[in-house]
């Protein structure tokens, strides 16, 4: 049973002469625990594909599911986009985003309070993450003080906190070097499948294409290998 | 895991500058509530002060704080045969400048006959007139000690107590003297003038043969009549009804009896009427200017904030986390204001050249409108936040 599928997922900008197609009859399939890549060049569509599993912005067409949930049915979002999110899916970006005004520990535990653990249990289960990625030393900080590797795996602790079914990743390692960003790469292989989770990893750096399970070309908002 | 508290916490120095911004402005919306109740309280104060239940003064006049009125002082004696009239004495105002140690003070002159009604309830220094000539009573306003000697006229009078909290609608010094240096100070010429007086009528009575052979002395004596008052006050017996026996007054002897209320609602509403408006209409101004000001301070916070609040969106943070976040700031932000300007205008308000009387009352209604102002000026914030697209959060293209 795959964790996420998107079928013919077609996304439309604009409209009459100044109408933009950025995907067209995308087809997606990933399982739990299988990690992938969206590659391509800059605006093949990768970061739309993404933003269209997960909701930010629906797909003109086409369906999307999660799990056994129909979440877009080819017209209208099935599911309240943002419980989906916070319950069901972990997002890493390119730029961390973390929020600066909370700890490290307090970034990561902040999905759970959003899900309605109690702050005080949110923070251990927390504390224990950042602990098992080597960043309990680091929990009471404030982001800006971290170094882009550190922020990223704490973003990727955001995003696994939550035990989620899927993953999306948007160039995680775009700003960080190669050693840092393989080992984000590898951090994320690891989590995603301990928690058995379905990884899609937006990239166009290949020299991160090592240990994926499979990787998706795109080209001209369409998926040239599926 | 409220995210307000937090963000207030990381930036803390700024939002508390920001708040100390904020409750200086309404330290100045409190302030000049507070003069304004301090005019009327001012205003009031000398009406109140001599415990009376009525005020005779001339007919058709609406007493002496709002215009002339000139009485003869023996109208007492017809007044207090009024039945339910206890006490009924006169009582003469008049705005003077004292001279002390080469500073000028302002002061209201009340001339009133000691022991009886017209006096200060009390003194806080000192004692009440006990002479009928040249003693004072000052209120502590004017800051001349118990002993000072003040040159006024003709006269020099020694200050013998002290007032607190007497003063004029104007917010001068009240002065107590003797009904008779007070009618001297106002009614009484100079020797100047009195000569020129005299040579006057002289000159008249030479071109005027139905004047002939009156004297010029007992002409001039009758034209220096001192014997006059502003008014008549008058306390009356448990029993009396004071509009009863207003109108008794009125209708017997053709004066105008007012009651304590009235005398106070001339003085609230005519006399300081303007002032009070105007300090009114600037207190809403202030109020406006600081909703505009609070709703850019968080409207500016929120923009500040619009990358975290799409990452919030985007990790699922339902809009109510969004908006509590903005409005609990702003919240905190009006009370950290509300809170400083209350502290700052409480330590400063007496050392305000005039009166500021800070009511509970008042501070109270200042921080139910703070609160609606905050929640209107998170509104602003709230709109521009559920507006920011969750995309903006996200890097890259297409």
């Amino acid at each position: 049973m795959p964790a996420v599928v998107g079928e013919r997922i077609t996304k439309i900008f604009g409209q009459g002469d100044s109408q933009v197609i950025a995907l067209k009859d995308a087809q997606v399939s990933v399982d739990r625990g299988e990690i992938v890549a969206l590659m391509g060049p800059s605006g093949s569509g990768k970061t739309t594909l993404l933003r269209a599993l997960s909701l930010i912005d629906p797909p003109t067409t086409g369906h999307i599911a999660i799990g056994n949930d129909v979440v877009f049915d080819g017209e209208r979002v099935l599911i309240d986009d943002r419980q989906l999110r916070r319950e069901r899916m972990g997002i890493i970006f390119q730029a961390y985003n973390l929020i600066p005004f909370l700890t490290t520990v307090e970034n990561v535990a902040l999905v759970l309070t959003l899900n309605g653990v109690q702050p005080r249990e949110a923070l251990k289960r927390a504390k224990d993450l950042l602990g098992q990625l080597d960043l309990g030393h680091r929990a009471s900080i404030y982001p800006a003080t971290l170094s882009g590797g550190e922020q990223q795996r704490v973003a990727v602790a955001r995003a696994v906190i939550n035990d989620p079914a899927v993953i999306l990743a948007d160039e995680p390692t775009a700003a960080l070097d190669t050693e840092r960003g393989k080992a984000v790469m590898h951090l994320l292989r690891q989590l995603g499948r301990v928690h058995k989770a379905a990884v899609i990893v937006v990239t166009h750096d290949d020299r991160m294409i090592e240990g994926f399970d499979r990787v998706y070309h795109m080209i001209d908002g369409r998926i040239t290998n599926h | 895991m409220n995210l307000a508290i937090r963000d207030v916490k990381y930036h803390f120095g700024r939002f508390v500058l920001t708040g100390i911004g904020v409750g200086l402005l309404l330290a100045t919306v409190m302030a000049m509530g507070g003069i304004y109740r301090g005019m009327v309280e001012d205003a009031l104060s000398i009406v109140r002060a001599p415990g009376a239940d009525l005020w005779v003064v001339q007919k058709d006049t609406n007493g002496p704080f709002a215009e002339t009125s000139r009485i003869p002082d023996d109208l007492y004696r017809v007044v207090r045969a009024v039945p339910g009239v206890r006490e009924a004495s006169p009582i003469a105002f008049q705005s003077v400048q004292l001279e002390y140690q080469s500073a000028s003070i302002r002061a209201q002159i009340i001339g009133y006959r000691p022991g009886n009604v017209g006096g200060p309830q009390a003194v806080v220094a000192g004692r009440p007139l006990a002479a009928s000539r040249y003693e004072m009573v000052l209120d502590l306003k004017a800051g001349i000690p118990i002993g000072a000697r003040l040159p006024m006229g003709r006269m020099t009078f020694v200050v013998v107590g002290l007032t607190e909290g007497i003063v004029s609608s104007s917010g001068d010094s009240t002065a107590y003297v003797s009904l008779q240096d007070a009618q001297e100070l106002q009614f009484l010429k100079g020797n100047e003038a009195v000569r020129n007086e005299r040579a006057r009528l002289e000159a008249d009575l030479k071109v005027n043969p139905a004047l002939a052979g009156i004297p010029v002395s007992a002409l001039s004596s009758i034209l220096q009549n001192t014997n006059l008052a502003n008014a008549i006050l008058v306390r009356l017996e448990p029993w009396a009804e004071p509009n009863e026996v207003a109108q008794r007054i009125e209708r017997w002897n053709h004066y105008r009896a007012m009651t304590t209320a009235e005398q106070e609602d001339v003085l609230a509403k005519n006399v300081i009427e303007r002032a009070r408006q105007q300090i009114l209409l600037f207190r809403i101004i202030l109020l406006a200017v600081s909703t505009v000001i609070i709703a850019l301070i968080i409207y500016t916070m929120t923009m500040e904030k619009t990358r975290d609040i799409a990452t919030l969106k985007i990790i699922g943070a339902p809009n109510l986390k969004i908006g509590g976040l903005i409005l609990q700031e702003s919240l905190a932000l009006g009370l950290l204001g509300y809170g400083f300007g209350a502290l700052l205008i409480n330590l400063t308000y007496e050392s305000f050249p005039r009166r500021v009387a800070i009511l509970a009352f008042d501070q109270s209604l200042l921080f139910a409108i703070v609160t609606v102002i905050c929640v209107l000026a998170s509104i602003v914030g709230i709109r521009r936040a559920l507006a920011i697209d969750p995309t903006t959060a996200m890097g890259g293209g297409a």
